[in-house]
This record gives structure tokens, sequence and C-alpha cells, in this order.
């Protein structure tokens, strides 16, 4: 099958811009994959990892909200926040994770709880795409 | 007549001068240009999302009318997003946006109140005693879209709450190194018609052909929905690109300005040399007549001397 266009933008850059064979999308309400020539679709995106397949190659986003227009021949992803699996500093993503853990366990008053969780998603889904990269490198190269 | 010593002190000063402010006109190059890729960054979202808006606003055109970032009220109070800079040094940049701003509440029919970005402008509000609803000074030195989104979500709280009818942004475009221009605009409510002008205006040409061609869209959840989660980001893109726009025109502002100072200073720095080489060309001069003159003085102290020796001894 003929590859479709994915772009990948934020208010502040464009992030993505590529050729790819499959994407599987975090959808507001559950995962979504989208193969070429999919029926044009408009969506509201939840928080979670993003997959472009191309050839064998995988490519992993993390994705926090935002919509994604989708044509027979293009999948564009406006979201609020995105980055590259190689992006992301897995020990700055853990430490947020940690925190928000603490946070909801102990609950001080004052705070913030829904903040709290919303920085715990963030931090699992960075966490989640990176350590999927990181598979998929070992196994290559192993 | 300053003194040699006076001249040389201001040359020196002058000079130094001129080296701070060269400086200063590179450092503000390199902001510019950074300032203008952030804004170039930003394109490709607003355009896309400026179309998709449209297409949206085409498709639930009932719900669209309904949305209430579209409402469209009677206006009894306006407010005025006023953009400037938190430093000063840059030319006219800060009074021209200022001024521009003024003279639109001057002729605005309802009474208008300010938020303000940037310390200038907010100095500007209070010392017009204008309403100041909220200051978010001073931004950070490179604003990221979190940073902006505080207010854009403050000015549509307020448009929403129905405290204000009518939102306006004033900014400073950036056409290029040389001209910036201070422009007013209308943020809220959002006009997804005609008379709108977008950032990015070949996005609407576009949409036109795509708006027939696509009819059969799935929309999750509807579109009345979707159109509740872009409009809010399109207006925090809005705010966003103001504030980007308005810092790459404030850099070149101060680039120029101090390109100008330097020039001003070497101009300075010429007269003052010529000034300096004349008080010194005439201070030897005058030394070389007082030396003559001395020396003249003693020839002819000595040959008076030798002729009255002379006379004396005739006389002898």
């Amino acid at each position: 099958m003929s590859p479709m266009r994915l772009e990948i933008v934020t208010q502040e850059r464009a992030l993505f811009s590529g050729d790819v064979d499959m994407v599987v999308a975090p959808g507001a309400e559950g995962e979504l994959g989208i193969l070429p020539g999919h029926a044009p679709l408009l969506t509201v995106l939840g928080v979670g990892p993003l997959l472009a397949r191309r050839g064998s190659e995988e490519l992993w986003f993390a994705i926090h909200g935002g919509f994604m227009e989708v044509t027979p021949e293009k999948v564009i992803v406006l979201a609020d926040v995105a980055e590259r699996a190689e992006e992301i500093d897995i020990a700055r993503a853990e430490e947020a994770r940690q925190r928000a853990e603490q946070v909801l366990k102990e609950r001080p008053p004052g705070v913030d709880l829904n903040a709290a969780l919303a920085a715990l998603r963030r931090s699992r889904v960075r966490l989640e795409v990176a350590r999927r990269r990181r598979i998929r490198r070992e196994g290559s190269t192993g | 007549m300053p003194t040699l010593r006076e001249l040389r002190r201001r040359i020196r000063t002058v000079r130094s001068i001129s080296q701070i402010t060269r400086a200063m006109e590179a450092v503000s190059a390199s902001k510019m240009r950074r300032a203008q890729e952030m804004t170039l960054a930003s394109r490709p979202y607003s355009q896309k999302a400026w179309e998709v808006l449209v297409h949206l606003a085409h498709q639930a055109e009932a719900s669209a009318l309904l949305h209430p970032l579209l409402e469209v009220r009677p206006v009894r109070q306006v407010m005025l997003l006023l953009i400037t800079a938190d430093r000063g040094l840059c030319g006219a940049y800060n009074d021209n946006v200022i001024r521009l701003a003024f003279r639109f509440a001057a002729v605005s029919r309802a009474p208008v109140s300010f938020l303000t970005v940037g310390r200038k402008g907010r100095d500007a509000v209070a010392r017009v005693r204008g309403a100041l609803v909220a200051d978010f000074s001073p931004m950070p030195r490179w604003p990221r879209f979190a940073d902006v989104r505080p207010i854009a979500r403050l000015a549509m709280e307020e448009f929403l709450k129905g405290s204000v009818d009518e939102i306006y942004i004033a900014y400073t475009d950036f056409i290029n190194t040389m001209i910036q221009r201070p422009r007013v605009r209308r943020l809220l409510p959002l006009r997804l018609t005609q008379g709108y002008e977008p950032a990015v205006p070949e996005a609407v040409e576009r949409l036109d052909t795509r708006a027939v061609a696509n009819k059969t869209f799935i929309y999750e959840p509807d579109p009345a929905q979707l159109l509740d989660v872009i409009l809010p980001r399109f207006v925090e893109l809005q705010v966003y690109q103001a504030v980007l726009e308005s810092l790459a025109s404030e850099h070149s502002a101060r680039m120029v300005a101090m390109r100008n100072a330097t020039e001003n200073a070497e101009n300075l720095i010429y007269t003052l040399t010529l000034s300096y080489n004349k008080a010194r060309q005439q201070s030897i001069t005058s030394e070389m007549l007082d030396i003559a003159g001395g020396a003249e003085a003693m020839r002819q102290a000595a040959r008076a001397q030798i002729q009255a020796r002379l006379r004396v001894g005739a006389g002898r």
C-alpha cells in the first residue's frame, strides 16, 4: 500500500513530517489505528503514546492532548504538547512520576489533586514511550 | 574651550559607549532572528487549526453560531490586551504601540479596560489612570506557549463571564528588520467568516476548495464538542503569536536604535577628535611662541648686555 503522510505539529514547532505506513494514535476515547486510505476523520486526542510505523521502523511520540485530522492520504496531529521518544529525559520523567504518586498518596492540603493526577499521567506516558523505544533498539541490535 | 584632558576623557567615554552599543546591536540581531524563528515555527499549527476551524464552522453551522466564543453581543465594555516590552532602549517601539492603543481607546464607543503584557505598557496605562484588569509582566525572555496561555485563558474567562463584550489585542507586527507596524486586532468574539485576517492568508484560499471536497467527515465526538476543544486553543495561539511578533519587533527596533547610537557615537568621536587635535595644535603653537618669545627676549637681553659692555669700554 502506498504510504501516507504524517505531520505532528504543536503551537511551538513542527515536530515531525514524513511518510509512514501506519499510525496508532491516542484518541480521547481509546486507541485509534490508521492505515493509508482511512475515511476522513476529525477527532480529539487524549494523553498517550503515538506510534508511527515506517517499514520495519517504529517511531514513538508522547502526545498530551490536542486534535487530529485524518484524510485518506494524510494524518495531521495538532498536539498541545508532543515529544519524540529520544527527546524524553527518563530520569526527569521518573522523578515527576514519583513526586505525583507521593502527592496522591499523602494528599497534603492545598494541593490540586487533579493537577497531580494529570502530572502522573503525563510522566507515565513519557516513561512508556521512552521504554518502548529502548526495547525496540535493544531488540534490533541484539 | 575645554581643556585637553577634558577632551581626552570625553573621547574615551564616547568610545566605550560606542563599543557597548555595537555589542548590543549584535545581541539584538541574534535575538531578533531567534524570535523570528519562533514565530515561523508556530505557523504550521495556526494554519492547520484555522483550516479545521472554518471547516467545522461550515459543517456545524448551527452549533458554530451558538458557540460562546463566537457570540456577538451589543458592546458595553471592551478589553484591550496591550503587548509591549519590559525594557526600553528600543527606539519608538513601545511608544508606537502604546499610542495606537490609547487612540483606539479614545475612539471606542464603549469603555475600555486594559490587560497588559510588558512593563512599559503597564506603566503607561497606570500613568493615564486607565482601568487595568491584570498585568502579566515581566514575561520570560523566551516565552513558551505555556507562559502565554494564562493570558488567553483570562481573556476568554472575562469574555465568557460577560464582563467584556469584545476583546482586542494591540501588538506590533514584525514586517521586516526595518519595518514594524503596531496593530489592533479583534481577538474575541472570533470571526470565522469574512473580515478576519488570519496570520497566514493562504490558509483561507486552500480552505475553500477543501470545504467543498470533503463532505463526509467522521467526527469524534461531534462537531460542536470538537469546536469546544479547538476554539480555545486557537485563541491561545493568537495571543502567543502576537507575543512572538512583538518580541521580534522589539529586538529589531532595539537593533536599529543601537546601530543609530553607534553611528552617532562615531560622529561624536570624530568631532571631538578634531577639536582635541585643534586644541593640541594650539597649545603646541602657543608653547612654541612662548619659547620663541623667551629666546628672543633672552637674545635681546644678551645683546643689550654686550652693547652696554661695549658702551662702557668706549667710554673708558
